[in-house]
C-alpha cells in the first residue's frame, strides 16, 4: 500500500539547520558540532527510509560539519600567542544567521503578497513588446527548427554545392540584427532551402546564443521564437 | 486646465492602463511639467472614490498610480478571473526573491550561497512570472548573469519603492543573539 508521510519540508541544508538549532535551542555561537551533526545525519536517515529525493546539497553540508568538527580536534599549527584562533564554527554561524534574515524577509514578503492578491488591476490585453520574456530552452528551438526544416522540405528538392561555415551564419544573423533589437525565428532561416544550409544556420544560432550574443525569447511557453539582440558592447566584442 | 478636468483625464489614464503609470509617463501624456499639480489631482481622485463607497480605488504601488478594485471584493472579481488568484509563490521562490530583492544586482551563484541550494530552476519561474529581470552581467570569469528586481515585483507586492520594505538591518530574526559574545569580529 502507498501512504505519505507528512514531514516538515527543509528548504536546504541550512533550513534543516536552523531547524535543529531551534529545536535543541543551541546557541547559534556555540554550536555543539558533534550532536549537531548526529541529528543532521539522522535527517539524512530519516530522507532515505522514506524514499525522499533529497538533494546532493544536504550531502554537502554532512561534509562541512565533518570537516569542522575535526578541524576543532586538531590543534591548529600555527596559532600566534596573541591572536586568538578561529573558531571553525564561526563562518558556518554567520551564513546561518544570514540565511535567517532572508528568511525572516520572505515570510515579510508572503504576507505582502496576501494582502496584495485581493487587489486587482487591470489585466494586458494585447501582449506588448516587453511580454517576451521567456527564455527559449534548447526543445523550443528543437522545435522551432524541425517546423522551419519541415517547410522547406516541401519546397524544393535540388543538389546544390555551398561552401558553408558556421562562422559565415553566425555573421549573417548579426547582420540580420544590426538595426533591429529583434527577429523572428523563421526570418533567420527565410530564403533558405536547402538542409545543409538550414543546419548550419541553426547551430550558428545555438553558438550565438551559447556565447549569449543573441537570447532566443518566447511571449508563452510552446509560442513563437524571437531572436533577440544582446547589449551592443557584447556584441562588439565577439 | 481645469482641476477638474485634470482629474477626469488621469482617471482615464489610470483605469484604462494595464500597470501602474509612473509620474514621469502621466506628465508626458497629460503635457503637464509640473508634478505637484498632478499629485493634487490624483490625491483629489483617490479622496473621490473613497468618499462614495466605490468598489474601486486609486493605488499607489511600484513608483506609479493605478486604478485597482478594493479587496473587500476579492471574492466576486476571482470569480470572473480565477488564475491569478490560485497563483501563490513558493518558499523557495519567496527566500530567492528576498535575496534578490536586498543584494541586486546578484548573480545566480551568490543567491545559492546564501540558499545553499540550486537556484536555476526557482529564478526561471522567476523570470517567467517577471518578478525580476536579467540586470546585466557580472564583470567576472564567465560573466555570470545578474539580476534584479522589476517594477511587476513592486506591483505584486504593493510596493511604492524598494524603501518600502525594512533595511535587512532592521531584520531581527528569532535566532539573532541579543547580546553580541566580546571580542567577535
Amino acid at each position: 500500500m502507498d501512504y505519505r508521510v507528512r514531514l516538515e519540508v527543509f528548504e536546504g541544508p541550512l533550513d534543516l539547520l536552523l531547524h535543529l538549532i531551534k529545536k535543541n535551542e543551541l546557541d547559534i555561537f556555540n554550536i555543539p558540532i558533534a550532536q549537531i551533526t548526529a541529528d543532521y545525519l539522522n535527517y539524512i536517515k530519516l530522507f532515505r527510509k522514506l524514499n525522499l529525493d533529497f538533494a546532493g546539497e544536504f550531502l554537502v553540508m554532512a561534509s562541512t560539519l565533518i570537516h569542522i568538527k575535526s578541524r576543532m580536534l586538531l590543534p591548529s599549527i600555527e596559532t600566534v600567542e596573541e591572536e586568538e584562533p578561529e573558531d571553525p564554527r564561526a563562518e558556518l554561524a554567520a551564513r546561518l544567521l544570514e540565511y535567517e534574515k532572508f528568511k525572516e524577509a520572505a515570510s515579510m514578503l508572503k504576507e505582502r503578497e496576501i494582502i496584495q492578491r485581493d487587489i486587482y488591476g487591470r489585466l494586458p490585453m494585447i501582449p506588448g513588446e516587453e511580454e517576451y520574456t521567456i527564455e527559449a530552452s534548447l526543445f523550443d528551438l528543437l522545435d522551432a527548427f524541425q517546423r522551419v526544416v519541415f517547410r522547406a522540405e516541401k519546397e524544393v528538392r535540388e543538389i546544390i554545392q555551398e561552401d558553408l561555415r558556421v562562422e559565415d551564419r553566425i555573421r549573417e544573423i548579426l547582420n540580420l540584427l544590426e538595426n533591429r533589437r529583434f527577429i523572428s525565428f523563421e526570418t533567420i532561416f527565410s530564403g533558405q532551402r536547402t538542409k545543409r544550409l538550414l543546419i548550419v544556420t541553426f547551430l550558428a544560432l545555438l553558438e550565438l546564443i551559447r556565447l549569449r550574443m543573441v537570447f532566443a525569447r518566447q511571449a508563452e511557453p510552446f509560442g513563437n521564437i524571437r531572436v533577440y539582440r544582446a547589449k551592443q558592447e557584447l556584441v562588439a566584442q565577439g | 486646465m481645469e482641476r477638474e478636468e485634470l482629474k477626469r483625464i488621469i482617471e482615464c489614464l489610470l483605469f484604462f492602463s494595464d500597470k501602474p503609470l509612473s509620474m514621469d509617463k502621466l506628465s508626458k501624456i497629460i503635457e503637464i511639467d509640473n508634478c505637484d499639480e498632478i499629485t493634487g489631482a490624483i490625491e483629489d481622485l483617490k479622496r473621490e472614490y473613497e468618499l462614495r463607497n466605490s468598489g474601486l480605488q486609486v493605488v499607489n504601488i511600484a513608483e506609479g498610480y493605478q486604478i485597482c478594485t478594493r479587496s473587500e471584493f476579492s471574492s466576486w472579481v476571482s470569480k470572473l478571473h480565477k488564475s491569478q488568484t490560485t497563483f501563490q509563490l513558493s518558499l523557495p521562490a519567496l527566500e530567492t526573491l528576498s535575496i534578490i530583492a536586498y543584494k541586486q544586482p546578484v548573480t545566480r551563484g551568490e543567491i545559492e550561497k546564501i540558499r545553499g541550494v540550486d537556484a536555476s530552476c526557482v529564478l526561471r519561474t522567476l523570470l517567467e512570472r517577471k518578478l525580476i529581470r536579467i540586470s546585466g552581467r557580472k564583470k567576472l570569469p564567465g560573466r555570470p548573469i545578474l539580476y534584479g528586481t522589476t517594477q511587476e515585483f513592486r506591483r505584486y507586492f504593493g510596493l511604492r519603492d524598494l524603501s518600502e520594505i525594512p533595511s535587512l538591518d532592521e531584520i531581527k530574526p528569532p535566532l539573532t543573539p541579543t547580546l553580541y559574545p566580546e571580542g567577535r569580529g
